[in-house]
C-alpha cells in the first residue's frame, strides 16, 4: 500500500536534490515553510504534528533541508511532509505540500461498513496504524 | 505503486535515466584555459572595484579580499580539468574598531563569494547575541538555528561575537550557542559562511578561551584604524555623495576637528566622520534660515567653517 | 442624432434620455457592454438608446403614468457607443443601469431586466451581452461560492497541482453496478473526482438512488485504498427542487462531498442549490449543459464570461469553463478572460481577454473552473499553461480509453500531472519541454508510457468562433 496524499506521490520519491528544488521554488515565492510529521495518516487527519515552528524569511532550502533531516532522525518510520503557506490576501492558505518522509511498511487502512436500512452502508475509513498504541505503530 | 492491478512500473531498460542532465566531461590535460576571460565572465571585478571606490584606505584588508578571489576563481577552472582540491574554508574574523568597515566588507565578501559559486544566494544576515541566544532553557537552540537558517546561502555576520562567552558564567545560555554554531561552521561549510566581527583584543580572548571555534577560523582579518588622512578622504567622500562641499576655510578646519575627534573617547571611525557631518548639515541649515537672505546653488552647498567650529569639539 | 432618418412609427429612444454621452458612470451602476447590430439605417446611438430603453424602463410608446415616476432615475441610460474593429455593422454600446432597478441577491431579476425582452427587438438584427460590471454594492447581496476555491482545496486536503477528474462513459445505459465500477477503477488509479454527466439523473437504466448507493462505495473503497480524500460528482438535477433536495440530502447522508447541478435547472434553482450545499457541507459543482445554445455565436446571445460572472454570484463551486486545447470551443484570450472572472478577486479590464471592464469581487471566494472535454495526458504541458493551477482537469475519455484499463488511465494523467507540477517548480520550461518531460516520466509510469503512445498526437485544431475582437487578436488554436 503507498499513500498518495500530497503533490507528489505518483512519482519515485524525491530524493533530497528534488526536495532542494522545491524548496528553491517555494522560496522564491516568499512562502515559509513547515515540516509535520504523524504516525495516523488518515485522510481526515487534518493536524499533524508540527516539527518546530513554521520557517520564516529563509533565503535557501539548505535549511529547510537540515530540519527535514532532523526530523527524520528523531521519526525515522513517520510520515513527514513539506508544506509550503501562501500568505497573500484571499489565499491564505497551503500552497503546496507533499511527503518527504514514508515508514518502510505503509499498513494502509481497512474500511469497515455498516448495512443500515434501505440498502445504504456507513462507510469508515480504519487506519490499520491504529490498532497499536501510539508510538509503536511503525518500526522506530 | 507496483502492488497495484495493471499498475506495473517498467524497468528501468537502459541504465540510468537519459532525462538526467549530465555535467560536462572534464577537460583534457593538455587543454588550456584563459584566465581573462574567466575572470570577466565571473564579474569579480565589479565587485572589487566597488570596494575599492567604496571604501578607503584598508588595503591589508582589500589584498586579503583579492586573494580569496583568486583562490575561488582557480579553484573553479582547476575543477573544470577534474582537479578536486576540496573545498576551502571561508569562515573568517573581522577584528578593528567600531566605523572601520566590517560590515560594508561582509556585504561585498557576500556578493564576491555569490558570484564565485562559493555561495548559492549571497545575501548577509547580520546579527549580536539577542538574535542567537535565548532568554530561558531550550530557548537558544531553536533561535540560532532560526538564524542559521535564514543566513544559509549566504554570509551570516556575528557582530561582537566575544559576548557569546561569558566566562564568569559557565551556564550562560551562549555557550550553546556557539555549539551550535561550530556543528553548523564544520558539517555544513557548503551552505553558509560565517563571519565573527569585534575588537581586537576582545576577539583574541575569545580565541583563546575558545579553542574549537578558533580552528574553524581560515582567515583572521584586521581592520585598522584609519589615519587622518583617510578619515579626511572618507568625510570628501560622503560629502561628495550627499551634494556638500568644504569652502576654503572650511577645509583646515574640518582636518583639524578630525585630529582633535580622533584621540577623544567613544572615537568611531568612518561612523564618527558621518555622525561630524550630520550635525555640520544642522548648523548649515540653521545658519541658512537664521539670516534670512536669498540662497543660491552654491550657499546651499557650501558648509563653512563655522559649521564645524561650534562642535563640542573645539571647546575644551 | 438625426431623427428624421428614422421610419414612423417607432418612438426615438435617444430623445427620451436613453442616449446619454455625456454620463458618467456611478461606483454603484451595474454596467453591461452590448454588441449591437442595427437594422439598415439605424442610427448605432439610437440602436444603443433602444437597448437601454427596452432593457429598463421604455415600451413602445410614451404612457403618461411615466409621469407618475421619477423615471430618470429608472432609465437605463447609453453613454457609449463604438464600432467594432474589423466588422462592418457592428457596435459596442455601453449602458448603465442605477442599482435600484434590481432586486438583491436575485440573478432571475437581474436577467429578466437586462436579457429580458430586448433581445427579440425588431430595430436590431442581432444583440448579444458581451460583459458586466457588477458593483460591490451589487455583489454584496450575494452569498456566492458555497465554499470557493481556498475551502474546497483545504476540504480535500489537495495543494499546489490541479485537481484530476473524469466523467463516467459511455454516458448512458450504464446498470448502476457497472457504473460504480468505472468510479471505483478510476479514483484508485488516481484521479480526485469521478462525474456525472449533465444527461445522467434518473432514467429507467439506471435510477439515482441505485447510482449513488453503487458510487458511493466506490468512492469509498478507493478513499481507503489511497488514503486520499475522493469524490464522485452525483447529479441531483430532476424536475422539481423537492425531487432534487431529495437527493442532494441523499448523497449528503452516504457522505458525498460533493454533488451536481446542470445549468438547465434555472438560474434561481441554481440559488437554491447553493445555499443547500452551504448550509450542509457540501461542495456544488455546475455542468453548464445547454450554454452553447446561446454563448458561442459571436454576434447574438450572451457571451460565457456573463455567465461565469452570474454563476460566481449565485453560489456555484465549480463551473465548467472550457479547456483551450480540448474538443470543444475556447479561443485562449477569450478562456483566460473566463478563468480570471471565475478566480481572481480583482479583474482588470483586459480588451484582449474580451474583459470590457474592471471587476471588483470584494473578497468574494474563486470558483474553480473545470476543463473537460477531449483533453488527455499528453496535452499536460498545455494545460498547466493556458490553466494554470487552480482548476479541475477532467479526462473522461482519456482516462476511461486508455487500453489498460480505468485505473491505468488515472494513474497515466497523475503521473503526467504531478511530473509536469515537478518539472514547473524546478523552472523548467515546461511549455517547450513538455513531451519531454513526459516521456521522462513515462519511464517510470507504463501506465502514462501506453497513453503517450495512444493519443500524444490527437489535437483538435478548428478556429474558434467566438474570439474577442475589441482590439483585433490573433486567432490560434
Amino acid at each position: 500500500m503507498r499513500i498518495t496524499q500530497g503533490t507528489f506521490s505518483y512519482l519515485p520519491d524525491l530524493t533530497d536534490e528534488d526536495i532542494t528544488k522545491q524548496v528553491a521554488y517555494v522560496l522564491d515565492r516568499g512562502w515559509p515553510c513547515s515540516i509535520e510529521f504523524t504516525d495516523d495518516p488518515h485522510p481526515r487527519n487534518s493536524y499533524w504534528e508540527m516539527w518546530g515552528l513554521p520557517m520564516f524569511d529563509l533565503k535557501d532550502p539548505a535549511g529547510v533541508l537540515l530540519e527535514i533531516n532532523e526530523c527524520r532522525k528523531t521519526y525515522p518510520g513517520h510520515y513527514i511532509r513539506l508544506n509550503a503557506y501562501d500568505a497573500r490576501y484571499g489565499r491564505q492558505t497551503t500552497a503546496l505540500s507533499f511527503i518527504v518522509q514514508r515508514p518502510a511498511e505503509e499498513p494502509g487502512f481497512r474500511l469497515d461498513r455498516t448495512e443500515v436500512a434501505d440498502r445504504r452502508v456507513q462507510y469508515r475509513t480504519h487506519p490499520y496504524a491504529l490498532d497499536r498504541p501510539q508510538g509503536e505503530r511503525y518500526a522506530r | 505503486m507496483t502492488d497495484r492491478l495493471g499498475f506495473g512500473m517498467r524497468p528501468e531498460a537502459n541504465g540510468a535515466a537519459e532525462d538526467e542532465p549530465q555535467a560536462p566531461p572534464p577537460l583534457p590535460p593538455d587543454a588550456s584555459v584563459d584566465l581573462a576571460r574567466e575572470r570577466a565572465e565571473s564579474q569579480v571585478d565589479d565587485v572589487l572595484d566597488a570596494l575599492d571606490t567604496e571604501l578607503v584606505g584598508l588595503a591589508p584588508v582589500k589584498t586579503r579580499i583579492r586573494e580569496i578571489a583568486a583562490l575561488l576563481l582557480i579553484d573553479r577552472v582547476r575543477a573544470r580539468f577534474g582537479i578536486d582540491s576540496g573545498r576551502p574554508n571561508l569562515h573568517m574574523s573581522f577584528t578593528g574598531s567600531p566605523g572601520t568597515g566590517k560590515t560594508t566588507v561582509a556585504v561585498r565578501l557576500a556578493e564576491l563569494l555569490h558570484r564565485l559559486g562559493y555561495i548559492r544566494r549571497g545575501h548577509l544576515v547580520s546579527v549580536t547575541r539577542d538574535d542567537l541566544v535565548g532568554q530561558y532553557v531550550g530557548h537558544t537552540a531553536p533561535k540560532t538555528k532560526e538564524v542559521l537558517k535564514r543566513a544559509m546561502g549566504g554570509v551570516l555576520f556575528i557582530d561582537e561575537a566575544y559576548y557569546l562567552y561569558r566566562a564568569e558564567n559557565e551556564r550562560d545560555y551562549g555557550q550553546e550557542a556557539i555549539e551550535i554554531l561550530l556543528q553548523v561552521m564544520e558539517n555544513q561549510r557548503d551552505d553558509l559562511v560565517v563571519v565573527l566581527a569585534g575588537y581586537k583584543d576582545r576577539m583574541d580572548s575569545f580565541f583563546s578561551s575558545n579553542p574549537g571555534m578558533s580552528s574553524r577560523i581560515a582567515h583572521h582579518i584586521d581592520f585598522p584604524d584609519y589615519e587622518p588622512v583617510e578619515l579626511e578622504a572618507i568625510g570628501r567622500l560622503m560629502m561628495e555623495r550627499e551634494g556638500y562641499r568644504l569652502s576654503d576655510d572650511a577645509e583646515p578646519v574640518f582636518r583639524d576637528y578630525l585630529e582633535r575627534r580622533r584621540v577623544q573617547p567613544r572615537f568611531a571611525n568612518a561612523r564618527s566622520v558621518r555622525n561630524a557631518i550630520e550635525r555640520a548639515r544642522l548648523r548649515h541649515a540653521n545658519r541658512l534660515l537664521a539670516t534670512g537672505a536669498p540662497v543660491d546653488r552654491t550657499a546651499l552647498t557650501t558648509l563653512h567653517a563655522d559649521d564645524f567650529l561650534s562642535s563640542r569639539v573645539f571647546t575644551p | 442624432m438625426s431623427a428624421g432618418r428614422w421610419s414612423a412609427g417607432v418612438i426615438p429612444y435617444a430623445e427620451m434620455g436613453y442616449w446619454r454621452p455625456d454620463y458618467e458612470p456611478k461606483d454603484s451602476d451595474i454596467l453591461a457592454a452590448f454588441r449591437i447590430t442595427p437594422q439598415q439605417g439605424v442610427p448605432p446611438e439610437e440602436a444603443g438608446a433602444a437597448v437601454a430603453g427596452e432593457s429598463s424602463t421604455a415600451t413602445w410608446t410614451v404612457v403618461w403614468t411615466d409621469r407618475l415616476t421619477s423615471y430618470e432615475n429608472y432609465q437605463a441610460k447609453c453613454y457609449k457607443v463604438e464600432p467594432v474593429p474589423g466588422k462592418e455593422g457592428e457596435f459596442i454600446a455601453y449602458i448603465a443601469y442605477d442599482l435600484d432597478l434590481f432586486e438583491e441577491g436575485s440573478i432571475a431579476n437581474l436577467t429578466s431586466s437586462i436579457i429580458g425582452n430586448v433581445f427579440g427587438f425588431k430595430a436590431l438584427k442581432a444583440l448579444r451581452l458581451e460583459d458586466m460590471r457588477i458593483p460591490t454594492h451589487y455583489v454584496k447581496t450575494f452569498q456566492g461560492p458555497a465554499h470557493g476555491i481556498v475551502m474546497e482545496r483545504e476540504y480535500l486536503g489537495k495543494f499546489g497541482r490541479p485537481i484530476l477528474g473524469a466523467t463516467v462513459k459511455p454516458k448512458l445505459g450504464l446498470s448502476a453496478r457497472n457504473y460504480g465500477r468505472v468510479v471505483y477503477e478510476a479514483l484508485r488509479g488516481g484521479l480526485d473526482f469521478t462525474k456525472d454527466d449533465e444527461n445522467i439523473n434518473s432514467q429507467p437504466f439506471m435510477r439515482w438512488r441505485d447510482r449513488f448507493l453503487y458510487c458511493m462505495e466506490g468512492v469509498n473503497k478507493a478513499q481507503a485504498a489511497s488514503g486520499e480524500i475522493k469524490g464522485h460528482y452525483l447529479n441531483v438535477t430532476a424536475g422539481t427542487m423537492e425531487a432534487m433536495y431529495e437527493r442532494a440530502e441523499f448523497a449528503k447522508d452516504l457522505g458525498s462531498v460533493i454533488v451536481m447541478i446542470d445549468l438547465t435547472i434555472g438560474y434561481t434553482a441554481i440559488q437554491s442549490m447553493a445555499n443547500w450545499a452551504r448550509a450542509n457541507g457540501v461542495i456544488l459543482h455546475l455542468h453548464r449543459a445547454g450554454h452553447s445554445t446561446y454563448t458561442r455565436q459571436k454576434s447574438h446571445g450572451v457571451s460565457f464570461r456573463v455567465i461565469a460572472k452570474w454563476m460566481r454570484l449565485a453560489g456555484v463551486d465549480h463551473i465548467h469553463a472550457g479547456t483551450v486545447v480540448g474538443k470543444l470551443e475556447g479561443d485562449p484570450n477569450s478562456v483566460a478572460g473566463f478563468y480570471d472572472t471565475l478566480r481572481l478577486d480583482r479583474v482588470a479590464a483586459d480588451p484582449v481577454k474580451g474583459l470590457y471592464f474592471d471587476q471588483e469581487w470584494a473578497s468574494m471566494p474563486g470558483v474553480m473552473p473545470v476543463a473537460s472535454g477531449g483533453i488527455h495526458a499528453g496535452q499536460m504541458h498545455q494545460l498547466l499553461h493556458y490553466l494554470d493551477e487552480d482548476v479541475v482537469l477532467q479526462f473522461g475519455g482519456g482516462t476511461i480509453g486508455h487500453p489498460m484499463g480505468i485505473a491505468a488511465g488515472a494513474a497515466a494523467n497523475r503521473v503526467a500531472l504531478e511530473a509536469m507540477i515537478k518539472a514547473r517548480n524546478e523552472g523548467r520550461d515546461f511549455l517547450a519541454e513538455g513531451s519531454d518531460i513526459l516521456r521522462a516520466a513515462a519511464k517510470h509510469s507504463r501506465e502514462l508510457d501506453v497513453a503517450l503512445s495512444t493519443w500524444g498526437d490527437i489535437t483538435f485544431t478548428y478556429e474558434s468562433t467566438d474570439t474577442p475582437d475589441v482590439v483585433e487578436t490573433p486567432v490560434s488554436i
